[in-house]
């Protein structure tokens, strides 16, 4: 071969791969989960899937560890000019990122009228935490909520009926104190319930004030209203469930091992995600149930979990690339398959209308609670300035439940924290 | 200039320039960042002169994480660096299996921190954790030790110390067994007994090895902020948080930039006192051989 042949492929295949190029747009998709594991697999072949239908476009999701890793990531890139097209971020960081002027409203990215029936296809409830000021900033993709758990047969050995959860707060504290058992020290080993209160007790708080009937923000993010009675009450009866009752264990109790003191028959009843819900399915050696959460003055469970947003930075072309794979990831079918096979709530009515997710709840009805729950839930706390205002609360929290301060004076210092917080947001 | 001068700062001048990219630009940038306000979107920062350290003044969650530190150094620096004197004296003895003693006391260093971490939450954990098993097996009570705000920091201290005092070994090993036998040997023959050759011989050798193990960690007690992460995340009611972990949910939670930057500086200074007092002062005790 000589040079000049060699230079002619050479040339040949750059040009291949130049026009490859113009007529390919990538995407570059963060995912808040680590490196490995069934989901960044189900991740990565369903963007192979949307690959085939749309062979112009081309996804490269990110894996970038935990939300609030994903979240430093895609910000920190985003200041430096080159950010991600598209994320799956805390629906509760909306705030955060508009201030940030990351995001585009989908209003602009899906203008047509079709575009405004998928949008509407939601459950209302994923929607309350995606909106503010007329538009819509995400759109929801793995959404959960809280549940209660309880073991029907520590239900039975103490007496009660294993197959009724608690329905009110009332119950529930009466159910735990027939649940926790005590050794002849007088040592406790076995609690009745357990609220988990570590790294974010304001999400399992919302558990409570919301049926106790009281919002904790107003809707356009710049107000906190933690020192309200019913906000101190709620907190009370869950300070109370520790310190006074001893019904569970009192200090701040680690959420990450929720799950295992509930499979060692440490605790009778659990609060915690519905994402948990494969796992305790596969790990629990006896019958368990789920249940919405017990009201006081009426039922309510806080939402939480992530959203698709699209970046403002990228190009038009990446942008139109983007909203098609998020209408490609939310469709029905696929919704319901991602809620079967990750436990999270599947983000819309007609995926539950699908022969898979209707088989899949005939074999587990449990699976439909926290889409029942559904219709009692309300927007999750998010404020402007979101992370610190809720650091706000969560350290009042903290001190209630560790004692450290009367549960009054804990939501007054956060209500004054939060107010000195969203003082320049008020206008 | 003549040619050998020359020659050293050609050879200097890598290094010096990476420092220099890496370390010293970073913290002048700092500095001018910290007398700047937190850019809003697209928006330049405002210069807004000393008023990110007049709302430290008044942040309590600073006050409460510089106490802490204070605390967590108080706390592991003293112990890490006289169990890891301990540890390498022991395991420098003559005897059998001593090559397994070494690597378990060394295991703790070699496993990442998160690891590590993770590990401990379940020693604490409350009902069947090991620290409970232990205490309730000695007929103690149960006690939620990550979740009270009054043994949730002494909890993060021994994880620190269980991390660190293995790595300290090490240098202290390298050093005793640089120690020329023949000192032993004067020692035994003039008739010294054993205590009296340790702290009139072996010990003295060591300072050198101790100031660098302590340089090392008064940074650490500063820097060592992966466990509070995994496992309180500075809770309960901030009693474990930290100064870099402060910094770090000031600066990437709260995206408040400048108000990070200002806490980084005091961070900056702090350390550049430990490390001036330690080489300035402590240095002239040292005896070097």
């Amino acid at each position: 071969m000589t040079i000049r042949s060699l230079w002619r492929a050479a040339a040949a295949g750059l040009a291949a791969i130049a026009l490859s190029a113009a007529a390919q747009t990538e995407i570059t998709f963060y995912y808040p989960v680590a490196v490995g594991g069934p989901i960044t697999k189900t991740i990565d072949q369903m963007s192979a899937d949307f690959e085939k239908e749309n062979p112009g476009i081309k996804v490269k999701p990110v894996y970038a560890g935990t939300y609030q890793e994903t979240l430093v990531k895609a910000i920190t890139a985003h200041k430096a000019g080159t950010p991600p097209t598209t994320a799956i971020l805390l629906s509760t960081d909306m705030y955060t990122l508009i201030d940030e002027e990351a995001i585009a409203p989908w209003d602009e990215l899906a203008p047509t009228a079709d575009d405004k029936k998928w949008i509407a296809s939601f459950y209302p409830a994923f929607m309350a935490n995606s909106q503010t000021g007329g538009k819509t900033w995400g759109i929801p993709f793995q959404r959960s909520t809280i549940v209660l758990y309880w073991n029907k047969e520590l239900f039975k050995e103490a007496g009660l009926d294993p197959n009724k959860a608690p329905a009110t707060w009332k119950e529930m504290l009466e159910y735990a104190q027939k649940l926790t058992k005590k050794d002849a020290a007088g040592n406790v080993t076995q609690w009745g319930v357990q609220i988990p209160s570590s790294g974010f007790p304001y999400w399992l708080f919302q558990g409570l004030k919301t049926p106790n009937g009281v919002e904790l923000m107003n809707a356009a993010g710049t107000e906190t209203y933690f020192d309200k009675k019913e906000v101190v009450d709620a907190l009370q009866y869950w300070v109370d469930l520790g310190r006074k009752h001893k019904v569970m264990s009192p200090g701040v109790v680690e959420w990450g091992t929720t799950p295992k003191d509930f499979f060692e028959k440490k605790i009778a009843m659990m609060w915690t995600t519905t994402g948990n819900l494969t796992n305790v399915k596969n790990n629990a050696k006896f019958e368990f149930g789920v249940a919405m959460l017990p009201q006081a003055k009426r039922r309510g469970s806080p939402t939480g979990g992530g959203n698709f947003y699209v970046f403002k930075k990228a190009t038009k072309a990446q942008q139109e690339a983007a909203a098609k794979f998020a209408k490609f990831m939310t469709q029905p079918d696929r919704a319901a398959q991602w809620g079967i096979d990750t436990g999270y709530v599947a983000v819309r009515p007609d995926a539950w209308e699908t022969k898979r997710m209707k088989d899949y709840v005939a074999g587990f009805p449990v699976a439909a609670v926290a889409r029942d729950q559904l219709q009692y839930s309300v927007a999750e706390l998010s404020t402007h300035e979101n992370q610190r205002v809720t650091k706000a609360l969560n350290d009042g929290l903290q001190a209630a439940l560790t004692g450290a301060k009367s549960p009054e004076q804990a939501m007054k210092d956060a209500q004054a924290e939060a107010t000195r917080i969203l003082r320049s947001y008020k206008r | 200039m003549n040619r050998p001068a020359i020659t050293g700062w050609l050879l200097v001048l890598p290094a010096a320039a990476l420092l220099a990219l890496f370390t010293h630009w970073p913290i002048v940038g700092t500095v001018w960042d910290s007398f700047h306000a937190t850019p809003k979107g697209s928006n330049p920062a405002p210069f807004v002169g000393l008023e990110n350290y007049q709302v430290m003044i008044a942040d309590e969650v600073f006050w409460k994480s510089l106490w802490n530190n204070l605390w967590f150094a108080l706390g592991t620096i003293p112990i890490s660096i006289a169990l890891a004197l301990v540890m390498a004296l022991w395991v420098n003895s003559a005897m059998r299996g001593r090559i397994w003693l070494r690597v378990a006391f060394f295991t703790p260093t070699v496993l990442p921190m998160i690891a590590v971490a993770n590990i401990w939450l379940f020693f604490y954990t409350p009902q069947y954790g090991l620290l409970e098993k232990l205490t309730t097996g000695l007929g103690f009570g149960t006690h939620n030790w990550l979740g009270t705000e009054s043994t949730a920091l002494a909890c993060m201290i021994v994880v620190a110390i269980w991390k660190e005092a293995g790595f300290f070994m090490i240098f202290y090993l390298a050093a005793l067994q640089s120690i020329p036998p023949s000192l032993a040997e004067a020692a035994a023959l003039e008739g010294a007994p054993r205590g009296y050759y340790l702290r009139r011989i072996v010990l003295p050798l060591l300072m050198p090895t101790t100031l660098f193990v302590l340089v090392n960690a008064v940074i650490n007690s500063f820097r060592l902020v992966d466990h509070i992460v995994v496992m309180t995340r500075g809770g309960p009611n901030n009693a474990t948080s930290l100064l870099l972990f402060h910094v770090y949910q000031v600066g990437f939670s709260f995206w408040d930039t400048g108000y990070a930057a200002a806490l980084t500086v005091v961070l900056l200074a702090i350390l550049a006192l430990a490390a001036i007092g330690q080489f300035v002062f402590l240095d002239r005790k040292v005896h070097y051989q």
